[in-house]
């Protein structure tokens, strides 16, 4: 770019062509809605993956042209005013920096990979059309959300994701189930948007009093001191919009509806469920950083919440039986991981581990996806086994993905990972400590899952096992292409994500004894080992894992009764409370009260009517009274 | 130019009425014709309406009974030209959907609806005080009868308790509007309904208190405000569809305009004491209303209770005072009238094919009517308030606004308990709304089908999807460029919200000059 050369210093350089990063999925939204029923399959195959296709080639343009420019700097592209009412100006405009621009090559680059994996998935079943049309307008709202330059904008796409995680967890909608699963999440993802709302309204309004009428990232970060005075202020401001944070990024007590949402075709639960929307949370943490260091409080509150949810996921993913039931708990834990790492303050090593995570596990989702779709639809572990020789490019992706998240040198998940716990050392040795062991945790539960359905012989019945198949090229390739990608990840000189990051978060490194550095990798191996022992030298891997026999066992099955309880506590309470005010204040108190008033006045009403008799000879002869009563009144007078 | 849009709709009516019996299916071309006329002459309104003027446009203003000065004066500005538009705009989709659902005395119908058409036109549009009464009562009667006619099994009782409720607070409001006027004789001797006139008029504050109450009464009840709003869902489960979507989409408007239009500006100390209890009522009326639409088994009442709760977020916005939420409530008018319209309509158009509104009788619908399903679904989240579609602005400018009112006090966040429970219960509507809206959605479109009936169902016609296109197109229009509409109502909502201003300041100083106070006999403590 010519600028380079004169930009030695951070710079906002206007351009007009990021908005098709976003326009272009949206007309595939468009073409998938209207032209699909037209040209059938093929149009869709092509044309959906293609325009996500084509924003990512926008994207690498940004990329490159950012790379051109002085660190720190940034491109904008503003294409309309949104909204202005008083004060409030909203602009619909876009923003690549860093951090952005590392967040649109991941939604776009792994978000290309599984539309081309889609094609393969649902090229069986005949609502292909709106499946594509729902995850071309995921895509879009992701990119709206990392994109925009202000607080709004990223709301817009905040919910934007919401509403196709809803429509697409309850894509095949004739299931009940799976249309409640989708309501659950966008009513739980609600209740965080509204705490989100609460924050920003916080942050207008307290910057509003000083003078600055804004909701720009940038200009907020330009009038950080004046907040600065107020600490308190900042602290609710940050932990109301975590509350947002922990209903997209699914961490405690907002984490309920993610296992949930595995109800939704498998390629969904790998972009959307795994890969790119949950991760929203993080990123708008790491896109604030400048407002959340301002707030101890609130960091060491975020940290704790993250390693809390670290474990917590981590013990239910011990016992899960359904295969994407395990990954979907070891993405709430490895979310905590990333919240955690935003709690230490370390925003770049939580979106490091944000890629690394978007890599090995959107590989894990949709080598399950190809196990289910060539196990026809079977999501028990327990009932495959042995299927690393019937498909063995699934099952070598998966032992890849599997080694990576186990945290083991060389894949990428080792670097990111290590680092969150390292900086977390620096932090609290307690934190580190539950994060290490919820390392070796994963391990355990992750290799569990591998040997109990890759390991030995098959365990499905002989019809079945005729059956079972590899998956075709457009599902495999993916699976390739992200095999490598989760070992290659960490590599600083391919991916020098820390350091690219560096002007926006700034770099420190914290020194940390040895033993602390090798203690995680430690765990991972121990883990795995122990899955080793436990399932993976047995005949039959998943012996005694029919009847979960004891207490912890059951509990951690039942996902310690978490749904149970919120059913209990707040569900059930809250129709109760509503039904008891329609039948009881509208009904029996407002209506009754009007009702007897309009009974006091009808008898009153009654009353006067037996005056109006509607008999002609009546009325002549009150007539002739009323008459006889004013003359006589009259003569008197007179 | 306002008198001729006002009057199109009493010509169509007047036409109707010489329509001889046996041409009966006629009236409903001439309706149709007529409500499309006074649309396009509606909008001729909004291309000479200048946007950089808050006071009233287009005025016009004859002497009708100069012994009490009363006029015939009529005009419009920022806040009455979308409400006219949204009133010409729903009448025609109104009589498009009436092809399908009405079948006896179509003739007497059609007439009623244009008699209220201009009625509610002229409500919006009067700027004198006593011809906004006449036509606010001209509105009251053709709905009486759309509903104690055409409508459903009770539709006599709700009938009778949909006058009965207008009726008492609108004889309240005559009480007070006559009181107004007889305040300007004694002020400046001569009797006035000029609405600009009595806006300078200074009312003793208890004066102003009393007027006041009579006015909120009548239009509360209209809105509906908690605890006001029983008559709401037996008029709508009783009326036609097309009753339901004026009485939605127009009528309950009426309440909030008479607010921001009359209540506000005429008294705006009442104003500001009463703030606290109207906004307690408003918040209320969201959570109550989207908490009783939950459990509600009939697809008609559970929109209808939607309708207190997002109409109470429209009183929250204006009485928040500040531009933000006061917007947000113009705004949030429009969007109302044009998705709850857009519900009603939907709920006719299978209420219509299986004569059941009882959400227990659907499931699977997606299934057999994937374009009705659609078309709910983007209506659905319109409602739910979803950013990019027309609600998500008026819910973000309403609860901004009202977070401004009552979080901050002088100049900045002051938490106290009353604040925080009132600002939780606020954003709960945000929560409640999606609970109830998708619980119904999942019900009625979800799942297996299994009834036998709805394997009959056919999807929309031709006709009937005419008639959801301009709503939806509207509803994205308006979410995706709010600002052709929040720019020219800009100025209009300026000149309330400056009306309010001065109450806001002195209360302000009051503040500021006891802190004042304060730190002087702290200061005077210190050096003693």
């Amino acid at each position: 770019m010519e600028h380079a050369h004169a930009a030695a210093t951070a710079a906002v350089h206007t351009v007009t062509y990021l908005r098709w990063i976003v326009f272009l999925p949206l007309i595939g939204v468009l073409f998938n809605l209207f032209v699909a029923p037209r040209t059938g399959r093929r149009g869709v195959n092509l044309v959906a993956p293609g325009v996500i296709l084509g924003a990512f080639l926008v994207a690498l343009t940004a990329f490159f042209d950012l790379k051109e420019l002085a660190p720190g700097s940034a491109l904008v592209d503003s294409v309309y005013p949104w909204i202005t009412a008083g004060e409030l100006h909203i602009d619909f405009a876009l923003r690549v920096d860093a951090l952005s621009a590392v967040m649109i090559l991941i939604v776009t680059g792994v978000g290309f990979l599984i539309h081309v994996y889609s094609t393969g998935y649902m090229a069986h079943d005949e609502d292909f059309a709106r499946f594509f049309t729902y995850l071309n307008l995921f895509t879009a709202s992701m990119l709206l959300l990392v994109l925009g330059e202000n607080l709004a904008l990223l709301f817009v796409g905040w919910e934007g994701v919401g509403l196709c995680s809803y429509l697409l967890i309850g894509f095949w909608y004739t299931d009940p189930e799976k249309a409640k699963a989708g309501n659950k999440a966008f009513i739980v993802n609600r209740i965080g948007d509204a705490g989100f709302l609460l924050g920003m309204f916080l942050l207008f309004w307290t910057l509003g009093e000083q003078g600055i009428w804004t909701l720009s990232f940038s200009e907020i970060q330009t009038n950080i001191d004046k907040l600065a005075v107020m600490p308190s202020v900042i602290t609710a401001i940050c932990l109301l919009l975590f509350v947002g944070a922990t209903g997209k990024s699914a961490q405690i007590p907002l984490f309920v509806w993610l296992p949930d949402a595995m109800a939704g075709p498998t390629p969904v639960s790998a972009l959307i469920h795994a890969a790119t929307m949950v991760t929203a949370g993080i990123y708008m943490m790491a896109r604030l950083h400048f407002l959340y260091t301002l707030s101890p409080d609130a960091l060491s509150i975020i940290a704790w919440v993250g390693a809390a949810t670290a474990f917590f996921a981590a013990t239910i993913g011990f016992a899960q039986t359904d295969i994407k039931k395990v990954l979907a708990y070891s993405t709430v834990s490895q979310l905590g991981y990333m919240v955690l790492g935003v709690g230490v303050g370390a925003y770049g090593a939580g979106v490091f581990h944000l890629m690394t995570h978007a890599f090995f596990k959107a590989l894990l989702f949709l080598g399950a996806g190809s196990v289910i779709h060539g196990m026809h639809e079977e999501q028990d572990i327990r009932k495959m086994g042995g299927l690393l020789k019937r498909m063995p490019i699934t099952g070598w992706t998966f032992l890849i993905g599997c080694v990576a998240i186990a945290g083991v040198p060389g894949l990428s998940g080792h670097y990111s990972k290590d680092l969150i716990l390292e900086e977390a050392y620096g932090k609290s040795i307690l934190l580190y400590v539950v994060g290490t062991v919820g390392a070796g945790m994963t391990a355990f539960y992750m290799f569990r899952l591998f040997f109990v359905t890759f390991w030995k012989e098959t365990r499905a019945s002989h019809e079945m096992t005729h059956h079972i198949h590899e998956s075709p090229w457009t599902m495999t390739l993916p699976l390739v292409i992200l095999a490598g990608l989760s070992i290659i990840g960490g590599w600083h000189f391919v991916f020098p994500v820390s350091q690219w990051l560096e002007p926006i978060f700034g770099g420190h490194h914290p020194h940390v004894p040895a033993i602390i550095q090798f203690m995680p990798t430690v765990m991972g191996f121990l883990g795995i080992a122990l899955a080793y022992m436990m399932y993976g030298r047995k005949a039959n891997p998943a012996e005694g894992m029919e009847e979960p026999l004891d207490a912890w066992h059951k509990g951690a099955l039942h996902k310690w009764y978490i749904d149970e309880m919120y059913d209990a506590v707040i569900v059930r309470p809250m129709t109760a409370l509503a039904d008891g005010l329609w039948k009881v204040i509208d009904v029996k108190v407002i209506d009754a009260t009007v009702n007897d008033t309009a009974q006091v006045t009808g008898i009153f009403g009654g009353a006067l009517r037996l005056w109006q008799t509607g008999n002609v000879q009546n009325y002549a002869m009150s007539f002739l009274i009323g008459a006889m009563a004013i003359f006589g009144l009259g003569y008197y007078l007179w | 130019m306002v008198s001729v849009v006002t009057f199109t709709p009493l010509l169509g009516a007047l036409v109707l009425l010489f329509l001889k019996r046996e041409h009966e299916k006629g009236a409903r071309w001439i309706a149709f014709a007529t409500s499309l006329l006074t649309f396009v002459l509606s909008i001729g309104l909004l291309c000479s309406f200048d946007s950089t003027v808050g006071t009233f446009q287009l005025v016009e203003r004859a002497p009708w009974i100069p012994d009490f000065g009363i006029d015939y004066h009529v005009g419009i500005d920022g806040i009455s030209l979308f409400l006219v538009l949204l009133t010409t705009f729903l009448m025609p989709l109104i009589f498009l959907s009436a092809w399908g659902d009405v079948h006896k005395r179509i003739k007497e119908y059609m007439i009623l609806f244009l008699v209220l058409e201009t009625g509610m036109i002229g409500a919006f549009v009067a700027i004198d005080l006593f011809l906004f009464y006449v036509f606010w009562e001209v509105m009251l009667i053709p709905m009486y009868f759309l509903i104690g006619v055409w409508g459903g099994a009770r539709r006599i009782y709700a009938a009778i308790k949909f006058l009965i409720y207008t009726m008492v607070g609108s004889l309240l409001m005559l009480v007070a509007i006559l009181y107004l006027a007889y305040l300007h004789n004694t002020d400046t001797g001569a009797v006035s309904f000029n609405l600009l006139q009595l806006y300078d008029l200074h009312i003793p504050p208890q004066a102003q208190l009393w007027m006041f109450a009579a006015f909120v009464l009548s239009f509360a009840i209209k809105v509906p405000l908690f605890p006001f709003h029983t008559w709401l869902p037996d008029a709508h489960v009783e009326a036609p569809t097309g009753g339901s979507v004026i009485l939605a989409g127009v009528m309950l408007k009426m309440g909030t305009y008479g607010l921001i239009r009359f209540a506000i500006p005429l008294f705006p100390q009442a104003a500001y004491i009463a703030a606290p209890i109207l906004i307690s009522l408003a918040v209320i009326g969201i959570f109550y209303g989207a908490l009783v639409a939950m459990v509600q088994p009939d697809l008609k009442k559970l929109v209808a209770y939607s309708s207190v709760s997002h109409m109470g977020f429209v009183v929250l916005g204006l009485f928040a005072f500040n531009m933000q939420g006061t917007q947000g409530a113009v705004f949030q008018m429009l969007n109302h009238g044009i998705s709850t319209g857009a519900l009603f309509l939907l709920v006719g158009v299978v209420y219509e094919r299986r004569h059941t509104r009882l959400i227990s009788e659907y499931g699977g619908l997606w299934k057999q009517m994937p374009i009705y399903a659609t078309i709910f679904l983007v209506t659905m989240f319109s409602s739910i308030g979803l950013p990019g579609l027309n609600g998500f602005v008026g819910e973000f400018l309403i609860l901004l606004g009202a977070f401004k009112a009552i979080i901050f006090v002088d100049g900045s966040a002051a938490l106290s308990l009353w604040s925080a429970i009132y600002m939780l219960t606020a954003i709960s509507g945000v929560v409640l709304g999606a609970v109830y809206m998708l619980w119904m959605y999942q019900r009625v479109m979800f799942g297996p089908l299994e009834n036998e009936e709805n394997k009959k169902l056919t999807d929309l016609s031709c006709r009937e999807v005419l008639v959801f296109a301009p709503l939806l197109a509207l509803m994205v229009l308006m979410g995706l460029f709010p600002n052709p509409f929040l720019s020219r109502m800009e100025k209009s909502v300026d000149v309330v919200v400056a009306r309010m201003a001065p109450e806001q300041k002195v209360h302000y100083s009051d503040a500021q000059g006891k802190t004042e106070k304060n730190t002087v006999v702290a200061q005077t403590e210190h050096t003693r």
